[in-house]
Parts: structure tokens; C-alpha cells; sequence
């Protein structure tokens, strides 16, 4: 049967039309790329953080060189274009809305049919004889393999979780070693994370502080920055060593053992005291409970269950704490 | 230091009679949840599972299944603020 003139026109125009030849990257990582990546982790500016979507050459790729897929986010494309340092290669960059690629693809825009419109539209079959395409391991919650590979005829091969370790993987004849397919949560992965929790409450809390401070609250305010502090960078840097598993709990411990150190700093009495110590214990956990989204390991069926405890807990001890201020004023 | 999260929660389930043991679920999960067992696919500890949903979109034969979520306590405010199923609010700009 012969297609509808209308439905091949589609087929000609757009995507013919958008196909560029790939763009030449190096793999050099430059004093520039290490500055856009503080800023990208700090939140500023943030159109810096998109890729153009497309296909890139890095290096000088053949016919055989392997095709590595990522999303449009700076710093999942410069960290691959380093970790290939000397190896020629293929870039695919998705479109994912300069979001990286592990929460592009919990949101499906890293996602199979992305893969297979870009595959399409870069005209990658014209570059490579192969059909085989590397996908970051991350992209595997938003990518169905065996959809992608019926869909283009491309094999989808998971390489690891972190681009350093792909030189080992293509040593190993891309293979990667349970170790490379683990997500790790140390120190350092949650320390780079602590930024972005602190901007994000510091736009609400700093304002308030400043606030509390000029209307005379000057202790409260302190109260406030130690609660952005340890609900913001103590929490992730002290996590596995918080008591419990629930983030909401790990984060009251941390409050409480800091408000009450400020509360004894101060020398508050008994009463004024408890109260702070309740509110900014119930603050702190707040925040801290927030750092689910950032770690790695967090279900959200486990959030769910922490949320529904926890959330009337923080409500009842912020209530109380500045019901017992309140109160103290009309003793 | 390996941490884990709550225990019992996890919504991951493994059909053992649909599962061909390819192997493809040990490729994409994240944090050794499953493992071979001769031809079959086992489950090493649900606890571990962040219920990202890598294996079960990826398992050709429909053997494995999770309710796929993000683990955030931002998204499940917003989501049950605005009455919608959470989803990572770090969208649109703001998580980079
Ligand atoms: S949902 Fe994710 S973490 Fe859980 S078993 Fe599947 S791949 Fe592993
Ligand atoms: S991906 Fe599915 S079929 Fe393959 S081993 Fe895992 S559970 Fe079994």
C-alpha cells in the first residue's frame, strides 16, 4: 500500500533539515569548563548548563569508533569528554532540558524514545558501521534496551555508572565490573551536593534571619543560620554516621546536639532554651530530610513512610517550641 | 560504608517463572540488588532497592516490576501539595 503523500513530507522536512554535521570537541578540559562547572554547582547562571542536543565528534572518530550517549547537561558531557581522553569517539547528546542524565532519566526525557528520535535525527547510521550504542548506566531507569535496539537497530550496551572508570570498561572489551556498576554515596559525592542544599534554603532562611535580627531577635537568628548549617551541610557530611536510617531522624539528632551546644553557648536559661531547641531541632530535621533527594540510595515508598511520621513530628515541636516562647512573654 | 535505607519498604517484585536469566536487571541496577542464581534471576536484600526502575524497564521478559519514584522529600511535598504524582522538582533548570 502506498503511504499518504502527507505522512512522507513529514518524514522529509524537519528532520533532514535539523541534521547538521557533528561538531568537533576536544577532550581538553579547560580553566573555563571548571569554572562553568562551579557555577553549574552553585546554581548560577543557569543556561550554562545545556549542551546543544546532537552528535558530536570527539577527537577524530571513524566508521568504527564507539558511540557513547548522554544528556545535554554540562557536566555529564564534560565529564564524558574527559574520561575519553585520547579514545576518538561518537557523542550523542540527548535532549533532556539541561538536566543530567540520572534525573532525566527518573523523569522518561532520558528516555528510549529520546534515544531513538536522536539516533534518527543525527543521521547516525550515515557515521558508524557498527550498531552499537554505550549508554551511562544511570540512563537505565528512563531506557528500555531491548525497546531501543527493535525500535533502531542499535544495541544498547550499559557502560558504568561513572564516566572515570570508562577507559577500564573499554579495556575490558565494554564490560563493566560489579564495582563499576555501583553507585557510591562518599564523602566527597555528598560534600560537592551540600551547595545546592544550602542555596535553596539559604533564598528563605537568610532573608529571615536578617529579618529576626532587625526586629531584635538577634538569638533566633543565630538559631536560624545554625539550622540551615546543620540541616544543609552537617547532615550530608555526617550521614552515615547520624543514628537510624530515616534522613528526618539522622537530621533531628543533628539539630538537637546544635541547638542544645548553642543554647549552652549562650547560657539560655532552662526554659527559653527547650523552646529554641524544639523549634530549630524540628528545622534542622526539615531540612535535612530534604537531602533525600540528593542521595543516592533513598525509595520513595521509604520517603513516603518517613514523611507521614515525620512531617506531623516537625510540625508539633516548631508549634510547641513557639507556643512556649509566646507563652514566656505573658509569664 | 554501605548505607541503607528503611527496611520492608521497597515495592520491587521478581516473577522467578517469567525471568529467562539473561541477566540484564545486574546491568542496571545500581546497587547489586539481584543476582544470578544458576538461570534465575534472586533477590540479594529489597532494602538496598531505590526503586529506580532501571531493571524493570529493562528486563525483556516482564519478570521483574517496581512502582518507580524518585526518593526525594521535595518532590512527594510538591506532589502532595498539588495533588500529582511526585516527580523530581529539581526540573526545568533548577537542578543544575
Ligand atoms: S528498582 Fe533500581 S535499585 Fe531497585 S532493584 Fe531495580 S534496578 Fe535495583
Ligand atoms: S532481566 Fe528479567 S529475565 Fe533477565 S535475568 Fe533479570 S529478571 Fe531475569
Amino acid at each position: 500500500m502506498r503511504k499518504p503523500a502527507q505522512e512522507q513530507k513529514i518524514v522529509l522536512s524537519p528532520a533532514l533539515e535539523a541534521a547538521r554535521p557533528p561538531e568537533k570537541v576536544s577532550w581538553d578540559y579547560t580553566p573555563g569548563d571548571r569554572f562553568t562547572a562551579w557555577k553549574v554547582r552553585w546554581g548560577i547562571g543557569r543556561m550554562n548548563c545545556r549542551v546543544r542536543p546532537g552528535l558530536y565528534a570527539l577527537g577524530s572518530p571513524s566508521k568504527g569508533s564507539p558511540v557513547f550517549a548522554t544528556a545535554n547537561y554540562r557536566l555529564s558531557f564534560d565529564a564524558l569528554r574527559r574520561a575519553l581522553t585520547g579514545t576518538d569517539a561518537w557523542l550523542l547528546v540527548l535532549d533532556t532540558k539541561g538536566i543530567n542524565v540520572w534525573c532525566a532519566a527518573g523523569k522518561g526525557t532520558f528516555g528510549t524514545l529520546e534515544l531513538a528520535r536522536s539516533i534518527q535525527d543525527s543521521g547516525l547510521e550515515k557515521f558508524v558501521t557498527h550498531r552499537e550504542i554505550i549508554l551511562p548506566q544511570l540512563g537505565a531507569p528512563g531506557v528500555s534496551a531491548h525497546r531501543a535496539a527493535a525500535y533502531t537497530g542499535f544495541r544498547v550496551i550499559y557502560g558504568p555508572v561513572r564516566a572515570d572508570d570508562l577507559p577500564e570498561f573499554l579495556r575490558l572489551g565494554k564490560k563493566a565490573s560489579p564495582e563499576m556498576r555501583k553507585v557510591r554515596f562518599g564523602l566527597y559525592d555528598r560534600l560537592v551536593l551540600a551547595p545546592m542544599q544550602l542555596v535553596y534554603y539559604g533564598k528563605y532562611l537568610l532573608p529571615a534571619a536578617a529579618l529576626l535580627l532587625l526586629l531584635g531577635f538577634r538569638i533566633d537568628a543565630l538559631f536560624t543560620l545554625a539550622a540551615l548549617l546543620t540541616g544543609a551541610v552537617l547532615v550530608p557530611v555526617l550521614l552515615p554516621w547520624l543514628p537510624g536510617r530515616s534522613f528526618a531522624l539522622k537530621s533531628a539528632v543533628a539539630g538537637l546536639a546544635v541547638s542544645a551546644a548553642v543554647c549552652l553557648l549562650l547560657g539560655l536559661p532552662p526554659y527559653s532554651a527547650a523552646a529554641r531547641i524544639l523549634i530549630y531541632t524540628a528545622a534542622a530535621s526539615f531540612i535535612g530530610l530534604d537531602f533525600t533527594g540528593a542521595s543516592t540510595y533513598t525509595s520513595l515508598s521509604g520517603v513516603r513512610k518517613e514523611m507521614r511520621l515525620a512531617t506531623p513530628a516537625q510540625a508539633a515541636g516548631l508549634l510547641a517550641g513557639l507556643a512556649m516562647l509566646l507563652a514566656g512573654r505573658f509569664l | 560504608m554501605s548505607m541503607k535505607y528503611l527496611r520492608g519498604v521497597s515495592t520491587l517484585r521478581l516473577d522467578a517463572d517469567k525471568c529467562t536469566g539473561c541477566g540484564m536487571c545486574l546491568n542496571v541496577c545500581p546497587h547489586a540488588v539481584i543476582r544470578l542464581e544458576g538461570r534465575k534471576a534472586a533477590v540479594n536484600d529489597a532494602d538496598l532497592c531505590m526503586e529506580c526502575g532501571a531493571c524493570a524497564e529493562n528486563c525483556p521478559a516482564g519478570a521483574l516490576t517496581v512502582k518507580k519514584g524518585v526518593g526525594c522529600a521535595q518532590a512527594v511535598r510538591i506532589g502532595f501539595l498539588t495533588g500529582t504524582e511526585p516527580q523530581c522538582g529539581c526540573g526545568d533548570d533548577s537542578c543544575c
